[in-house]
């Protein structure tokens, strides 16, 4: 017997590239951190070539039945009712309460077939709101895999590789293609806030998709990247992640560790105009009242951080890794804490040291400037900081 | 341990009647504040029923109690027992073999445990962590209760009513769905409990199996889904529900807990069976021996369960005849057996064949709901059940020195042996009872017979004749709601005090109850000493 976690359907690929043994956890399966020793390469291909991540152990779930998009919409805070097939939809979904249970995508892949992606368990919640509605669901995670190509060169490689013109293929939207024989849905989306792909694939299919990728991919740059290198790059692009930058309401021990969609910046994912939706009177009424807090980017400023280090008679230490603890924020000057970072790295591309963070409201405002607490040679620091609009790093071509 | 074997009479400040855990953590307790005390076992070894012996040469047993998770930790840093010696080592998984050739496990990490239940059910699977996560809320939700001396519902003394205050604020601080839940707890069977939340038989049957043990309850016997939580209440390293196996089993507990006592100044005398309580004017003074030395006390503290101490050792005349009347009503039938084994090779499961991890955790025989419940059934009627529900480790497989290289020692907790049965327990029931056991071990192990060198098969009566726990139950008295908190044991003597002054109790008989907990000890010392909230 053996209790090992398992790796992904790529694993036969991925495993022999990983030079350090440098595994982590994710949803149950093991992935790279990094493919090489560091993950420089790994980052800056997101940003001037292409990447390829794995992302098969993301949860998938497959509705399906006349009432699929019924129960899609009763669940999410988007208006799936209102979108059409070839389109996917970024969405949080909510409690009673209106707290976030979860975030991901709905593709909508027929007008009774949708996918959900999930970074959590999901399937019982999907089946406790199916009761009464003529629609199944699947677990699909682990018969699907899926693959994210990233970065400038994505479709390029991706046109090489199924021999489809991509370039009618619009932001979060899907379309089906052969990738060098093998069935794939391509979906115009990512975690890097680059131009970008996810691929999905039966998981029965993933070695030759892979390699299909690899051989079309490997002239333009394309380089197997891990999850140290996305997570720069979701940091820059101001995405957040879940059971990092907020606690599911359902795993929340206390009130305060839960958040509502107007907390994390997600105002603009509610369709508060949909007739029903779980969570909706809480939101409605929040929405009424002027929100408590907000969820944004926070910019530590260089010079006063590298003033700290040259009293010491050191040069600055930056995270070129990303961190994920909770870190204070402060009014400038004062004791009083105004909120906390939850994430932050130091961008090799913008050459700025960036954070996302939970302010009380008051504090939120662009350019407010804030005070974080730094650690420098064992000492605690207030370096300064500045809140800046999300997302950090926006190219035209993510969208173009 | 070395513990001195005083000799005759003698004064002290306070006398403590039995060498359990309970006893050693009151008199510690007292002693640490500076009183000079004594605890008298009957036994050779302190203990009671958190002994270690080598019962078959070159294998040690944890012959009665056998895990640890609840003792609390306010005392393991009160006494500095790891000082003493006390180390934990986890006990991670719990294994169900089941008949179709499965098994359920739990394992210590929750994405192994999520992707094994989703094996059996997907909504299980993620029903598994919210359940334990609830109940982990709902154990943080009664800590404070476990940690306070009952305050009397029916009095108005500034006191109980402050202690009352406590419970209805800390209550009315739990949100709306935590307090019906907790309600739930109080007041449903755990197999009703656990319906509303598993569709998947083999774990409702595992889970409601910790909602029995030690009681004189099937998984549908309402009641029974407090025993439930009362085993999440285990703190081990600030995480609740951590199971967890002694070094040197659970005897090595009991003595680092002694040795805290001893370097406060305690004097634990073993082979010293106390058979009487002295009282003069409805007031204790002291203590008789069964050699007939006297030792004098204006505080006698008995840890023994309240039968024995009221209805044994204490004068009926000095007690009230209504308290008399509880005390006779109070409900402590015993309802499990042991069978301890000496093993020269490991068992071989059917659903995980050879070595594994599953052998370093617990073993639940407990393959479905109605499995247990017929087991249940047989108790009701007055026999041991056929097919028992046990609870199965090998001590050699978490500590190697247990047994001798290479050998184990297998602890099998079996439930129901109930303490009377028709006909009586006799040598030819303990056989025919120990065969049970095995024949049930064996649905699942084939190969135990064979890897038996020799074993201890422990009755309800065998349990009370060694321990002196009435009836043989190894919690001092059902943890049935309606003796709990205000009402351990009585109404109106939940607060360690006796009808009878200066004479206290402090055993698991008392609140917050049983399991190797010592919340009863530390408490019964700490209103003793005055000092209790």
């Amino acid at each position: 017997m053996t209790r090992s976690l398992p790796g992904t359907p790529f694993h036969p690929r991925t495993a022999p590239l990983v030079e350090g043994q440098t595994w982590r956890r994710w949803a149950g399966f093991v992935v790279a951190s990094s493919y090489e020793l560091h993950h420089d390469r790994e980052y800056h291909a997101i940003r001037t070539s292409a990447a390829l991540f794995d992302v098969s152990p993301l949860f998938k779930y497959h509705v399906r039945g006349p009432d699929a998009v019924r129960l899609v919409d009763r669940v999410v805070t988007r208006d799936v009712a209102g979108a059409r097939v070839g389109q996917v939809l970024y969405t949080p979904w909510c409690d009673a309460a209106g707290k976030v249970l979860d975030d991901g995508t709905v593709s909508i892949l027929a007008p009774d077939f949708l996918r959900v992606t999930a970074a959590d368990p999901n399937y019982r919640w999907l089946c406790e709101n199916a009761r009464g509605l003529r629609v199944t669901v699947d677990d699909a995670s682990e018969s699907v895999a899926a693959l994210a190509l990233q970065g400038p060169n994505a479709r390029t490689i991706l046109e090489h590789a199924t021999g489809t013109d991509l370039a009618g293929l619009r932001f979060f939207r899907l379309q089906n293609a052969l990738l060098r024989g093998v069935p794939v849905t391509i979906t115009r989306t990512g975690y890097t806030g680059d131009l970008g792909y996810e691929i999905w694939m039966d998981a029965s299919q993933a070695l030759p998709a892979w390699d299909a990728l690899i051989a079309a991919g490997t002239p333009f740059g394309l380089t197997p990247a891990g999850i140290l290198a996305l997570d720069v790059a979701r940091i820059e692009a101001g995405l957040l992640l879940l059971d990092v930058d907020y606690v599911s309401a359902r795993k929340a021990l206390i009130e305060p560790q839960k958040s509502s969609p107007l907390e994390l910046g997600l105002e603009w994912t509610v369709g508060f105009d949909k007739p029903a939706f779980v969570g909706r009177e809480a939101l409605v009424a929040e929405r009424e009242r002027p929100a408590e807090w907000r969820f944004t980017g926070v910019e530590v400023a260089w010079e006063p951080l590298e003033a700290l280090y040259t009293d010491l008679g050191l040069a600055p230490r930056l995270p070129t890794t990303a961190w994920r603890t909770s870190v204070p924020l402060y009014a400038p000057g004062s004791e009083h804490q105004v909120g906390y970072a939850t994430s932050g790295c130091w961008s090799p591309l913008l050459k700025r040291y960036l954070t996302l963070a939970h302010l009380e409201a008051p504090y939120a405002e662009p350019g407010r400037e804030l005070d974080m607490e730094v650690t420098v040679e064992h000492r605690r620091k207030r370096a300064r900081a500045n809140v800046c609009a999300l997302p950090f790093f926006n190219p035209g071509r993510k969208r173009a | 341990m070395t513990a001195i074997r005083g000799t005759g009479g003698g004064r002290y400040d306070a006398i403590v009647i039995g060498g359990g855990h309970n006893g050693l953590v009151t008199a510690a307790y007292l002693a640490r504040a500076g009183k000079r005390v004594v605890v008298l076992e009957r036994r050779h070894l302190v203990g009671g029923a958190a002994v270690t012996e080598e019962v078959i040469p070159g294998f040690r047993f944890s012959v009665f109690s056998y895990v640890v998770s609840l003792l609390r930790p306010e005392i393991i840093r009160d006494l500095s027992l790891p000082a003493h010696g006390l180390e934990i080592l986890p006990l991670e998984s719990t294994v169900t073999p089941m008949f179709d050739g499965d098994y359920l496990a739990a394992w210590p990490d929750a994405d192994q445990t999520r992707r094994e239940v989703a094996r059996h059910s997907l909504r299980d699977a993620e029903a598994y962590e919210e359940y334990s996560r609830l109940m982990g809320l709902m154990a943080m939700a009664v800590k404070p209760i476990i940690g306070m001396i009952p305050p009397d519902p029916t009095s108005l003394s500034p006191r109980d009513l402050r202690g009352l205050l406590r419970v209805g604020r800390h209550f009315q601080s739990l949100s709306a769905k935590h307090f019906h839940l907790l309600y739930k707890l109080m007041t449903m069977s755990s197999a009703d409990f656990l319906d509303e939340w598993f569709e998947t038989d083999v774990l409702k049957a595992t889970k409601s199996a910790s909602g029995i043990i030690g009681t004189f309850m099937g998984p549908r016997t309402p009641g029974s889904a407090y025993v439930l939580l009362h085993h999440y209440m285990g703190e081990i390293d600030g995480a609740f529900r951590a199971w967890g196996f002694a070094r040197g089993g659970t005897g090595a507990i009991s003595e680092s807990i002694g040795r805290a006592a001893r370097a406060f100044g305690t004097e634990v005398r073993l082979d010293a069976e106390v058979t009487k309580v002295r009282t003069q004017g409805g007031k204790a003074t002291g203590v008789v021996l069964a050699n007939g030395d006297e030792l004098q006390a204006p505080v006698v503290v008995s840890s023994l369960d309240p039968k024995r101490t009221f209805l044994r050792l204490v004068d009926e005349a000095d007690l009230p005849a209504d308290f008399v009347a509880d005390i006779r009503r109070f409900r402590i039938r015993g309802s499990s057996g042991k069978v301890n084994l000496a093993l020269s090779g490991l068992p071989d499961f059917t659903c995980l064949p050879g070595v594994g991890p599953h052998l370093r955790g617990a073993i639940s025989i407990s393959p479905s709901l109605e499995y247990v419940e017929r087991a249940y059934d047989d108790a009701k009627y007055g026999a041991f059940s056929r097919r028992p529900y046990m609870d199965i480790i090998l001590p050699s497989m978490i500590d190697p020195g247990m047994a001798p290289p290479g050998k184990h020692v297998m602890s099998v907790f079996v439930q129901y042996a109930p303490s009377t049965i028709t006909g009586g327990w006799d040598d030819s029931r303990r056989d025919a009872f120990g065969n049970a056991v095995l024949d049930a071990i064996a649905q699942f192990a084939p190969n135990i017979r064979d890897v038996i060198i020799d074993k201890q098969v422990l009755t309800p009566a065998d349990i009370e004749r060694i321990t002196g726990l009435t009836e043989g139950n190894i919690f001092q008295g059902e943890l049935a709601l309606h003796q709990l908190f205000f009402l351990r044991p009585s109404p109106g003597w939940a607060q360690y005090r006796t009808p009878v002054r200066g004479l206290w109790q402090c055993g698991s008989g008392t609140h917050p109850g049983g399991g190797i907990m010592g919340a009863g000890g530390r408490l019964a010392a700490l209103e003793i000493l005055g000092t209790g909230a």
